[in-house]
């Protein structure tokens, strides 16, 4: 993959997004404002695994454990009287402060990729035991009551009023999405694209690889944190689920489905992919676990870029020139 | 005393339902290098044979001897469907398999159900003094010694296994002395399956049986076979043997939830400082 170089057509793209973003709830009902504002969180989410797989070839099976404590630190420090913006903030540093800490002991102690998955996949499924453990109202945090598999109610929302969240969270993700291209293209997005290539040549350029990956996950982790505190804020709710396996892997599918490497391809994963789960949901959940492993492995079989490449290449190869 | 045999039989109960769970993941990793995130579904493919093969009055023996044949052929079939198109390519393999695994778990809900089954455990007790042991993990843990002499007999001991052992060290070579490395894989792929199948079958009337019962054991496998390394026998005896007294110990003072975070956290701390695996520490030195 060549280096990232932002087109000089990229900021006209952000200006329709934006406008797109600013005018869309005054064309929806109330009712798909607040369902479009959930998948866009997940655009977040799956975003924030773009940036640390794709970019970085970092590849974290626990993206949803970084979310789910963002929800949680957001519904704790909410329970506990603290103010929605200090609770949100407090659910980006749990986020990122768990990924720091998996990053060390993966990066430091040099764990091979498939460590790394293994690990933070291991570490997911603990804190679903351990969240759905908690039933007994002498678990509690402050004035929060954990509430084992029924998990945490009445989160106060950061903003009551659907359409000003709905500008919040889409502007976050417009943020992101520009402000990560910017990395992309930036020093710092080049050397984590040369490691994500080849790790060793980079090492001996000079740079120190592991604190490149650490601060590249630990970034990661925050923004899966932030979207999980959007998310508690959202609902008004968080359990122990958003830890389950088929959880942790709807992130990885989002962004497989998507396409790799270029943050577009992962909200547009995971905006089709959540679409399709709203409508099987409604047949019934195992139908939904069995599509969900099917398009897993039949991504990883036939089209391993993923949409959004191999809708490019295949422009490029009709003669569309594309960059 | 008859309190310190007691709670050693735990231990080593703990000890031995851990490397016999992780037996067939190791062979699968040790071989080929790769996690197969479905092993958990395997173990649960095999506590369901056990579970419907007694629903159809078929004694509890004939349904783990058929277990690890049912397992070990959704293991061949999963193989060449899924897996051969993947070698060499660790990560997707762990996609494809966690596809695979969450594949099997929705389809058997749909086709049994998501209730739970179970069957009785056989045998009753073992009175030790003034205290009762169930006499069935007494067989756990003969069983589980049992395989583990069984399988280092065929790796260690027959001609597969030397091939097997050749191919894992040095496929090319393998492949030079005229032996088709993929047919190699595919065995051992299908052997570790026939394994998980086995201990899911034997694990089963311990357990309720449902379509999610891999989850209870995967995170405890995983955790055993990345601290054991890539060794497939003492490595897995060593991290079984390390974290199942740890977990254990920590169950029994506090939780069994609390077990299982003081074996992550204890093997967090391992593969820090042993990024390959206690089985890494004596290889380098050895």
């Amino acid at each position: 993959m060549a280096p990232v170089r932002l087109s000089a057509l990229e900021p006209l793209l952000w200006g329709a997004c934006a406008v797109v973003l600013a005018v869309l709830p005054f064309a929806l009902s109330t009712f798909q404002v607040v369902q479009i504002t959930v998948f866009l969180i997940f655009c977040l989410l799956a975003v924030s695994l773009d940036l640390s797989w794709g970019l970085a070839g970092l590849l974290s099976f626990g993206q949803a454990a970084f979310f789910g404590l963002g929800g949680y630190a957001y519904a704790i420090l909410c329970a506990n009287d603290e103010t929605p913006g200090a609770a949100l903030a407090a659910g980006i540093v749990a986020g990122g402060v768990a990924a720091g800490l998996l990053g060390y002991i993966a990066f430091y102690g040099r764990l091979s990729a498939m460590f790394l998955a293994v690990t933070t996949l291991v570490v997911t499924l603990i804190l679903l035991q351990v969240l759905g453990s908690t039933a007994d109202p002498s678990y509690h945090i402050g004035a929060a009551v954990l509430g084992g598999y029924n998990g945490m109610t009445n989160i106060p929302s950061l903003l009551p009023e659907p359409t000003p969240f709905f500008w919040t969270v889409g502007g976050l993700l417009f943020l992101l999405i520009v402000s990560g291209r910017l990395l992309m293209a930036a020093p710092f997005g080049r050397v984590l694209a040369a490691i994500r290539e080849n790790e060793r040549r980079v090492e001996l350029l000079g740079y120190d690889a592991r604190w490149h990956k650490l601060a590249i996950f630990a970034l990661s982790g925050a923004i899966a944190g932030l979207a999980g505190a959007l998310f508690a804020s959202w609902g008004g709710f968080i359990n122990p689920e958003v830890f389950s396996l088929a959880q942790s892997a709807q992130v990885v599918i989002w962004v497989l489905v998507g396409g790799r490497g270029s943050l577009y391809g992962a909200a547009i994963g995971a905006f089709l992919v959540q679409a399709m789960t709203q409508y099987l949901g409604s047949i019934g959940t195992a139908y939904t676990t069995l599509v969900l492993g099917a398009l897993l492995v039949s991504f990883v079989l036939v089209m391993p870029n993923g949409l959004l490449p191999t809708f490019l290449r295949g422009l490029s190869s009709i003669g569309i020139r594309q960059r | 005393m008859e309190y310190l045999i007691v709670t050693l039989i735990g231990v080593v109960f703990a000890i031995a339902s851990l490397v016999l769970l992780a037996l067939g993941l190791a062979i699968i990793y040790g071989m080929m290098g790769v996690i197969n995130l479905a092993q958990g579904e395997f173990i649960m493919l095999g506590a369901y044979t056990v579970v419907l093969s007694s629903a159809h009055g078929l004694q509890l023996w004939v349904g783990m001897a058929m277990a690890p044949v049912v397992v070990g052929v959704v293991g061949l079939v999963v193989e060449r469907c899924i897996i051969r198109f993947l070698y060499g390519r660790l990560l997707d393999t762990m996609l494809a398999t966690w596809g695979l695994s969450l594949g099997l778990i929705a389809a058997v809900t749909l086709i049994l159900g998501p209730s739970t089954e179970g069957v009785a455990t056989p045998f009753g007790h073992v009175a030790i003094g003034g205290y009762a042991v169930s006499a069935y993990n007494l067989f756990v843990i003969a069983a589980t010694g049992f395989l583990v002499a069984l399988t280092w007999g065929v790796f260690n001991r027959t001609r597969f296994g030397l091939i097997a052992r050749g191919a894992m060290q040095n496929a090319d070579m393998v492949a030079a002395l005229g032996i088709h490395p993929p047919t190699i894989y595919m065995m051992t792929f299908a052997l570790g399956s026939a394994l998980a199948g086995l201990a899911g079958a034997i694990m089963a009337p311990l357990t309720g049986v449902v379509p999610s019962l891999g989850l209870a054991f995967v995170a405890k496998v995983f955790i055993t076979v990345t601290v054991g390394g890539a060794a497939i026998f003492s490595g897995t005896l060593g991290a079984g043997t390390l974290l199942g007294a740890i977990e254990s110990a920590v169950s029994f003072i506090s939780t069994p939830i609390y077990g299982q975070v003081a074996m992550l956290g204890c093997a967090l701390v391992v593969l820090r400082f042993a990024p390959q695996g206690i089985s890494g520490l004596w290889r380098r030195s050895g």
